[in-house]
């Protein structure tokens, strides 16, 4: 990073990740794990935090938390166990958060993110499971706050990076790298906005050549990696010119304004909470085997980075092109079932990522929910191909089997819109055009060439586009010129 | 030796707001169990693998089925304050 | 005869026999609770008038009166853990415990007078005043569940439910000259037990004699699926255990238990005891447990950092009582957090949570808490090595017999020690139980506490029962009401 003086500084970030689970139930109780639902309608006695209730592990969110570990090249702790993290606030039912303290369940994990047409490794410090707290909403009306227990006991899991990204642009790449491959695990909508996925960041900035780390400052309130990039770019600007006036940097926690687009303090470290971290006496330990840690690694997917490589090989895709394809794991694994009924990889390709992901982003809609078969796809294309429609006409049948469901075939026939190929109709229809225009005749036959293109174009124009332009050129050819 | 100063820190980490009078009772009160305690540290425990649980039982989960939930209703009964379907509290700053 | 003094299995049989009925027998207790209770003080509060609760359906295998202790959720009951700051509590779910009950068909008598969140050994630590001895009114009925005990001893309830973190059930019993069990860690469901100490409750019953004990832990035990730390085992018939043949079972007497501070009088009967059950055919020998004078250290270093955990749930927020901040100090928040844990908590509650909050503050947490586990490995490993060579052990329930209301109330310390027999075994996790096996020159009972291995219950019934059968202090009525 440069600024305006000689003096040169280095930025030192590490992100923390909470990845909300996709889980049916809660991690704790039995209650839908459901988003969008009238305050307090997804609750229990034991997500509330009633006196007397215990926790009881779901299964699945475990299984969730080893995959993600196994994502992250960690190693997965054989033997795993749940700490009580001790602090009062209204939205934490208990006065305690269930989480792990010395024994996460994953451990130095690393990802690569793409740096200057390479790689760079950033390496996963820990990560693991934990339930998450209610919302507070402020209500000004009131003069008080009401706080909504649906989102407690959701099941969060926890990334947390070693302090290896450099900028803010690394910052922003490690996020939506590490956002492609959970998404590629399933395991969580990884939706900024509604809170799936939440980041902080912690921030010190030091001259070059400096190797101690200096006094951090904690981001928290970024709600997309837009503003996570902003905010850190702030905050390093912020450093920097605190060090450049000679000042310091005091330890403590900052919101992100996004509409002031600064942050702002939140609280320094000297109030900051002695948690009291103990193990749960209310959940056993959990003993992972091997076994079940191979079990579960083998239904880990092929990762994005594993698959652009596989993509360029496999089908002769360029760079770019298998990237497109994999950021959506969805359009990545429909590709492949249409390159295994049809070989123009290409072609397919270029339809995927234009028409098709024109129509996803029109109908803000998934591939899924699209609803066009690979099957379907690929006999659209090979109708292209074979000139019984244009390019142009076949993206309005592409709509049209969206939104019917039907095939291109059915398509093509029910609405005629078949490019005319058939001789007679074509003699005739070229008859009437011969006829009228004289002049352009005598042309081609002096040899003009050029003026071919105006009969076609009259065909096309007496046909409604539906004449196969190349067939008229051959038929003018052979009437004119005995080609 | 617990001072007065340590009380009035492990009370606001507890969230118990204490006079002065309690605070002094509760130095001398603590002081004197801590020190009883002290003969813990009369005993090696080097190599001793802590307990936390009476018994040693492992891997006990629940499958990942919904069960019925509180209606709103039946969750704020209970509450001391409520509005607008939700539990009301005084204000919480930022 | 009065139905409230018979024993369950007695009204059982009477019912069986058409010479009784559920109505009858649920009245003369709630008759003796109206006649008895102004001087007892057992109830914080009764369910007479809560037909879902007082009445018997037809045909239930046991329509017996059943006295809750007041830290067990009954759903839309109030339940309060003798606390203020559980004013108004009416949980939406009942315990496992309860559910069971209900499902075998139990009605209920009340809720049942504790020490606050059952810090205590006294049941003095209560927002709603002392409990009384029933053989001594101006005694204690020992805590945490000394309501419980002083209930079925004075015959208010047919039987009851404690819990025992360090002993609450045991030394009540003891004190009030009745049955109490403390269940194998994980035997009995602890969901809807408002928690002291996650790692050491357990709930168990209080009752009149050992049979009543075996059929009341045959109800409440089991595994529960809400329950983690609960044992996925089959439950016997305890009852079936109940031969009164202990030919051959060997004991082991703690030499640690007989140390200074043992009652004279207590050591007496203890030793009585023993000759009692030598006679039928058990042998005995001198064991040591040489980690048990740090018990009540370990203990109350672990017991109190999980309770300080346990009650931050009690902030006002959710449920039960609000102290809305007059003028502001800290935060509307945080002010409202501190004046009602202040006015909501006693002041054995706040010293306890005061302590476990300390000794897992930054910088403390291996000097005490750390350590105390580690200790607490050493305690459960001097059990281990003892039941290797005995069925069971046998010692003294409590130091001595119950003592006057107010007596200990000002030295936290030494009414610590009051659990000095008991205490051990909850860090251990293993069953235990006390029964009367005597009474002090002054009248008051003497309890005899018989201790097995992890699921050793039906052993320890069965020496109890065998004892039981050759004595007849269970058959003694409290004399002061
Ligand atoms: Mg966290
Ligand atoms: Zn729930």
């Amino acid at each position: 990073m440069n600024t305006s003086t000689e003096q040169k500084f280095e930025t030192v970030i590490g992100l923390e990740v909470h990845l909300q689970f996709k889980t049916k139930t809660k991690i704790f109780c039995g209650c839908a794990n459901a988003f969008g639902h009238k305050p307090n309608t997804q609750t229990c006695p034991v997500c509330l935090g009633l006196p007397g209730t215990l926790p009881v592990l779901n299964k699945t969110a475990l299984d969730y938390a080893i995959k993600v570990a196994l994502a992250l090249n960690a190693t997965v702790s054989s033997y795993i166990k749940f700490d009580r993290k001790n602090y009062y606030y209204p939205d934490l039912p208990k006065g305690y958060q269930i989480s792990q303290f010395d024994k996460p369940i994953a451990r130095d994990g690393f990802i690569m993110i793409p740096k200057d047409g390479k790689e760079k490794r950033i390496r996963i410090h820990r990560a693991h499971l934990e339930e998450d707290a209610g919302k507070i909403i402020h209500d000004s009306n009131v003069k008080a706050s009401l706080v909504d227990y649906n989102r407690t006991g959701t099941p969060l899991m926890e990334i947390v990076t070693e302090p290896d990204l450099r900028s803010p642009q690394e910052a922003y790449d490690y996020l939506t790298t590490l956002k492609l491959i959970l998404k590629y695990l399933d395991v969580s909508d990884c939706d900024m906005e509604k809170g799936s996925l939440r980041c902080d960041a912690n921030v010190s900035v030091r001259p070059i050549g400096e190797t101690t780390l200096r006094t951090k400052t904690e981001l928290k309130n970024m709600n997309s990696f837009k503003a996570v990039k902003t905010a850190l770019e702030y905050e390093e600007a912020r450093h920097a010119q605190v060090y450049l006036s000679g000042g310091t940097i005091v330890q403590e926690s900052r919101l992100w304004n996004e509409e002031k687009q600064m942050s702002i303090v939140m609280r320094t470290k000297e109030e900051a909470h002695d948690y009291r971290y103990f193990p749960e006496p209310d959940l056993v330990p959990f003993v992972v085997t091997q076994e079940e840690i191979t079990a579960i690694a083998q239904t880990l997917p092929e990762f994005p980075d594993v698959k652009i490589n596989r993509f360029k090989t496999q089908y002769g895709l360029n760079d770019y092109d298998a990237n497109v394809l994999v950021q959506d794991k969805d359009v990545a694994n429909f590709f492949e079932e249409c390159a295994g009924g049809y070989k123009e990889n290409k072609k397919i390709c270029n339809w995927l990522t234009g028409a098709v992901a024109a129509e996803m982003n029109s109908r803000n809609s998934s591939l899924k929910e699209l609803k066009v078969s690979p099957q379907h796809l690929t006999a659209l294309i090979a109708k292209v191909e074979e000139g019984v429609v244009s390019n142009l006409v076949a993206k309005d049948i592409l709509a049209m089997m969206i939104d019917s469901g039907q095939s291109a075939d059915i398509i093509i026939k029910e609405k005629g819109l078949a490019q005319v190929s058939d001789d007679t109709a074509l003699e005739k229809t070229l008859d009437e055009i011969l006829k009228e225009n004289p002049g352009v005749v005598a042309q081609i036959k002096e040899g003009k060439d050029s003026a071919m293109g105006f009969l076609v174009g009259q065909a096309m124009k007496k046909t409604q586009g539906k004449a196969n332009p190349k067939k008229i050129g051959e038929m003018i050819k052979r009437r004119l010129l005995n080609a | 030796m617990i001072t007065k100063k340590d009380v009035e820190y492990i009370a606001g980490l507890a969230r118990i707001h204490l006079t002065e009078v309690e605070i002094e009772k509760l130095t001398t009160n603590l002081g004197g169990i801590l020190g009883y305690v002290e003969q813990l540290k009369k005993l090696d425990v080097t190599n001793v693998e802590p307990t936390s649980h009476a018994l040693p039982v492992q891997n006990v989960f629940r499958p990942d089925i919904v069960k019925p939930s509180l209606t709103q209703d039946e969750a704020l009964r209970i509450a001391p304050q409520k509005h607008d379907g939700a539990f009301k509290v005084p204000q919480v700053i930022e | 005869m009065n139905l409230n003094e018979l024993t369950a299995h007695e009204i059982l049989d009477l019912i069986k026999d058409g010479k009784t009925n559920p109505a009858d027998v649920y009245l003369s207790v709630v008759n003796a609770v109206k006649e008895k209770d102004p001087h007892v003080k057992a109830y914080v509060r009764t369910c007479h008038d809560n037909p879902d609760l007082a009445s018997a359906k037809t045909n239930a295998a046991f329509p017996i009166p059943t006295t809750n202790k007041d830290n067990i959720c009954i759903n839309g009951n109030e339940t309060t853990c003798s606390s203020k700051i559980l004013t108004g509590f009416k949980p939406p779910y009942d315990a496992t415990v309860i559910k069971k009950l209900k499902s075998a068909g139990a009605t209920f008598v009340g809720n049942a007078n504790m020490d606050e969140f059952a810090f205590g050994s006294s049941t003095e630590n209560s927002c709603f005043g002392p409990s009384r001895n029933p053989w001594n009114l101006n005694c204690v009925p020992g805590g945490s569940s000394g309501g419980s005990a002083a209930a079925v001893a004075s015959h208010q309830t047919i039987w009851a439910l404690g819990s025992d973190t360090g002993g609450s059930i045991r030394q009540p019993a003891s004190f009030c000259g009745v049955v109490g069990v403390k269940p194998t860690y994980g035997r009995v469901s602890r969901y809807g037990l408002i928690a002291f100490a996650s790692s050491l409750d357990q709930i168990g019953p209080i009752t009149k004699d050992v049979t009543d004990a075996a059929l009341l832990l045959n109800i409440i035990s089991g595994y529960d699926e809400m329950d983690s730390t609960s044992i996925n085992r089959p439950v016997p018939d305890y009852t079936k255990a109940l031969t009164g043949d202990v030919k051959g079972l060997r004991i082991g007497i703690p030499k640690e238990f007989f140390i200074k501070g043992l009652d004279p009088e207590v050591k007496k009967s203890i030793e009585d005891a023993i000759e009692v059950l030598k006679g039928k055919g058990a042998t005995f020998k001198e064991v040591s447990l040489p980690h048990s004078e740090y018990s009540v250290a370990t203990y109350y270093i672990l017991a109190t950092a999980e309770a300080s955990s346990n009650l931050a749930r009690f902030d006002g927020v959710r449920f039960g009582l609000r102290k809305q901040p007059n003028t502001l100090r800290k935060s509307p928040i945080v002010d409202m957090f501190e004046e009602t844990r202040d006015i909501g908590f006693g002041p054995e509650t706040k010293r306890r949570i005061m302590l476990g909050t300390y000794s897992l503050s930054s910088g403390y947490y291996d000097a005490y808490y750390l350590r105390a586990q580690k200790v607490r490995t050493l305690i459960k490993s001097d059990f281990d090595k003892v039941f290797t060579e005995c069925d069971a052990i046998l010692g003294p329930t409590a130091p001595t017999t119950a003592f006057k209301i107010g007596e200990k109330s000002d030295d936290p310390l030494s009414m610590y020690l009051s659990d000095i027999y008991t205490i051990a075994v909850n860090l251990a996790g293993i069953p235990a139980m006390s029964l009367p096996c005597g009474f002090s020159k002054a009248g008051l009972p003497i309890g005899l506490q018989i201790i097995c291995k992890n699921f050793g219950e039906e052993t320890m019934l069965r020496i109890a029962h065998a004892y039981e059968q050759a004595t007849d202090w269970h058959k003694r009525k409290a004399s002061a009401v």
